[in-house]
């Protein structure tokens, strides 16, 4: 039929108009400033600093390793390493940054800085309302400004954080039966040249012996941590 | 009619006659003309406003979206905003540009598009000026407009408005001949070329039914021939190719800013407006009231309420069709408006030479019905597609 | 010479002079539409109202945009336009002059000098209808062919072209 096309669109349009009155559905737009529309949990902003427990300063998990720093493609990233180390959660001494900047009007989201990072120090945040009226400084985060509690970042990526929670725990549990294995060997060997003089004659039968007095020998030392 | 609805409906003859007698005789002619054209002056562009806002909303609503919503209540104060905005804008003017012929071109074009609403018959007894020849009139002022076009988009001395004004003017001077044509049945019907005449002609009723002239067969063609053109003649879509903002970015105004293009705008919009006031006029019997029992609501009332229904149709119309092409635009105006527009004559004539009754509505419905069927069928055989062969391919 | 009379003229000698006089030749169309829509004023003045807006519609609206496309078509307006100082101008201006005078004088004696006392016929538009389709039919359908043979030749002009490219590419 002539113009049955154009009778069928205005039907359509007319079913928009009215319908955009009644069903939710035919108007789907958020009043922004007003009304967000939920953020799914693989939102990625700009970088952030993730630190354990309460204080920032010595539960940063950076060790300045600056992979992120080299790996950045428009190298909004800028270190400093520390002169001196101090201990990180394992314990163990590492390095720490001294300066740790990051330039959001240069960072491209591309989450390559994390994808690198060994130590699971660095992770997406989901915050973008961060203009301001300052276009060098105001846009320039320090290591104060970036440093985020490692409970934040599980409140906006639980299974995310759930995973690097769980993983590191495993790796610190690892990380701790080596020590326990290595403080034990280390028990053995000096109990060893202690017990050598005294077991000159019978050298075949000191092994046997060794082996029992080592796990209380292990267990002391797996106390002084 | 008792006396209080006639003074309601009389309202501003009264008020006109009143103020009136202030003035000294001398000058009686000249204040007579003022105060009735301010008005219009007045009431016509507060509707361009209205249309606006109406419009993004509207459209917005069809597209799933809100309109603007910001600026006041549901967005009402917008063209304030758009106002304010237009005014305070800086205006280029290219270097290139033709001074003089940059400047004038949307001055003639408002002209223009003011001058026309002289001779329309917004109520009863209300015209500013009921000249004998007003429908020719109406139809010389409007193809001023072409003129303004052609100097805009030349003065701007730039690609893009130069074929943008090729383009808007090669559509305007298409359609405007199924534009006259269409309202040719009327002159016909009606025996005068005065507006003030063919409104009153059709301002009876038999029963309840109206004498509009859209209630016969020539008289449905003819207003769909006259909406079509009408909407071609304004740039607006689905004709607005001259003017396609996706394409070539405003066509012939692309080199004005601020208040010219304010201007512009404003032109476009009272252009369309007055195209819908003479259809009005034309076909839905101007003031005049639906139904015979409600002639008491007054009859500028009913103008402006038949202006602002045709003027959400060509918004309906604007938010469901795509924009046609330029060819297949020029194709539509000559192979199947212009031969329509003829046809529709002669089955008004034909009308008009038969005796009333069904015979008569069905020897007119038949001719135009058929005409319609075959003309459309000839504009869609147009496209055969041949096989392309290529000189150097091998 | 009523002081309307006396604008309108002024409107219509300024806006024809113009147009034979400038350089740019938009300017010269545009000139031109004033002087034409000067005279349709003076032929509304003189009460024919139907021949006023006729002159506007075709003039104005076809004719000067006939030339508007004609000069977009070709791009000839460019501003740095030779400076036409025609060797003729001595003797074009002498011409003019003689036929003016004739003009003038045919129209002075033709009708006479004092002005008509009767009331011209009020002529609307139902007796120009009329007259043009018993009086003048002749001339109206000459006409009428006339117009016809220009649209068709147009169209031949414009197919032609068409369809020789058309042989040219499927060759």
């Amino acid at each position: 039929m002539l113009g049955e096309g154009i009778v069928k669109g205005l039907a359509e349009t007319a079913r928009n108009f009215f319908g955009s009155y009644v069903n939710k559905e035919r108007l789907t737009t958020v009043q922004f400033p007003e009304e967000r529309l939920p953020q799914i949990e693989a939102t990625r902003d700009f970088p952030f600093l993730v630190y354990d427990g309460a204080d920032p300063e010595p539960g940063l998990r950076c060790v300045a390793c600056q992979i992120c720093e080299k790996e950045c493609p428009p190298k909004c990233i800028y270190i400093v390493k520390s002169a001196d180390k101090k201990p990180d959660a394992t314990g163990k001494a590492q390095f720490y940054p001294a300066q740790f900047d990051i330039d959001i009007s240069v960072c491209m989201s591309c989450q390559i800085c994390v994808e690198v990072c060994p130590f699971d120090a660095i992770k997406m945040d989901v915050e973008f309302e961060m203009s301001s009226e300052d276009r060098f400084g105001g846009l320039l985060l320090d290591k104060y400004k970036l440093a985020k509690s490692n409970e934040y970042y599980n409140k906006i990526h639980p299974t995310e954080a759930g995973a690097v929670d769980a993983a590191l725990a495993e790796e610190r549990a690892k990380a701790k039966l080596a020590a326990e294995a290595k403080a034990k060997k280390d028990a053995e060997i000096a109990a060893a040249k202690a017990a050598a003089p005294a077991a000159a004659p019978a050298p075949a039968a000191t092994p046997a012996p060794a082996e029992t007095p080592a796990p209380a020998v292990t267990s002391a030392v797996g106390e002084t941590k | 009619m008792t006396g209080h609805l006639v003074t309601l409906d009389q309202i501003f003859v009264v008020i006109k006659h009143w103020l009136l007698g202030f003035v000294p005789g001398a000058l009686q002619p000249i204040s007579s003309a003022i105060l009735s054209v301010v008005p219009v002056v007045i009431a016509f562009p507060l509707l361009f406003a209205i249309t606006t806002v109406l419009e993004r909303k509207g459209l917005g609503r069809m597209q799933n979206r809100y309109g603007p919503n910001r600026a006041g209540w549901f967005g009402i104060l917008q063209p304030m905003a758009d106002g304010i905005k237009s005014l305070t804008k800086e205006d280029i003017v290219p270097k290139t540009a033709d001074q003089l012929v940059h400047f004038l071109a949307p001055v003639v074009m408002v002209i223009a598009s003011f001058l026309v609403y002289a001779v329309v018959p917004i109520g009863r007894n209300m015209v500013i000026a009921d000249l004998n020849a007003g429908v020719l009139f109406f139809f010389a002022i409007g193809s001023m407009v072409e003129l303004s076009v052609f100097m805009a988009g030349w003065s701007s001395h730039s690609k893009y408005s130069l074929l943008g004004a090729m383009r808007a003017i090669a559509q305007m001077i298409s359609y405007e001949m199924p534009l006259v044509l269409a309202s040719v049945v009327v002159i016909m019907a009606a025996g005068s070329l005065s507006t003030v005449t063919i409104v009153n002609m059709q301002a009876g009723y038999t029963g309840i039914w109206p004498h509009w002239y859209l209630f016969t067969p020539w008289g449905i063609i003819g207003f769909v021939i006259f909406m079509i053109a009408a909407t071609a003649e304004s740039n607006r879509c689905p004709f607005d190719m001259p003017e396609g903002e996706s394409e070539i970015i405003a066509g012939y105004f692309i080199e004005y800013s601020g208040f010219k293009f304010a201007l512009f705008f404003l032109a476009e919009y009272l252009g369309m407006f007055a195209t819908s006031a003479m259809a009005i006029t034309f076909f839905l019997g101007g003031w005049s009231a639906p139904f015979s029992f409600l002639t008491w609501i007054p009859s500028y009332f009913w103008f402006f309420a038949k202006l602002l229904t045709i003027i959400c149709a060509f918004i309906w119309v604007r938010g469901t069709l795509p924009r046609l092409r330029m060819d297949q635009l020029m194709n539509f105006a000559w192979k199947f408006m212009l031969p329509l527009s003829l046809i529709n004559i002669v089955g008004a004539g034909i009308w008009h030479f038969m005796p009333a009754g069904f015979t008569r509505w069905g020897v007119v419905s038949l001719l135009l019905a058929l005409s319609c069927v075959l003309l459309s069928r000839g504009l869609r055989r147009n496209k055969w597609f041949h096989v392309r062969t290529y000189r150097f391919a091998s | 010479m009523t002081i309307s009379f006396l604008l309108l003229a002024a409107i219509t000698i300024i806006g024809t002079a113009a147009a034979m006089t400038l350089k740019n030749l938009v300017h010269c169309v545009l000139a031109l539409s004033l002087g034409l829509v000067g005279l349709a004023a003076l032929y509304m003045q003189l009460g024919a109202q139907f021949v006023g807006f006729t002159q506007i519609l075709v003039y104005v609206g076809a004719v000067a945009i006939l030339a508007a496309f004609a000069i977009m078509m070709t791009r000839s307006a460019d501003p740095a336009v030779s400076h036409v100082v025609s060797s003729f101008r001595a003797s074009g201006a002498l011409i003019a002059i003689l036929v003016f005078a004739v003009l003038a004088w045919a129209t002075i004696s033709g009708t006479s000098a004092q002005p008509i006392l009767t009331a011209a016929p009020e002529s609307s538009v139902g007796q120009v209808g009329a007259a043009l389709m018993h009086r003048f039919v002749l001339p109206l359908e000459v006409i009428g062919l006339l117009l016809t043979a220009a649209l068709i030749g147009a169209g031949i002009l414009a197919m032609d072209e068409h369809r020789g490219n058309q042989n040219r590419g499927t060759r």
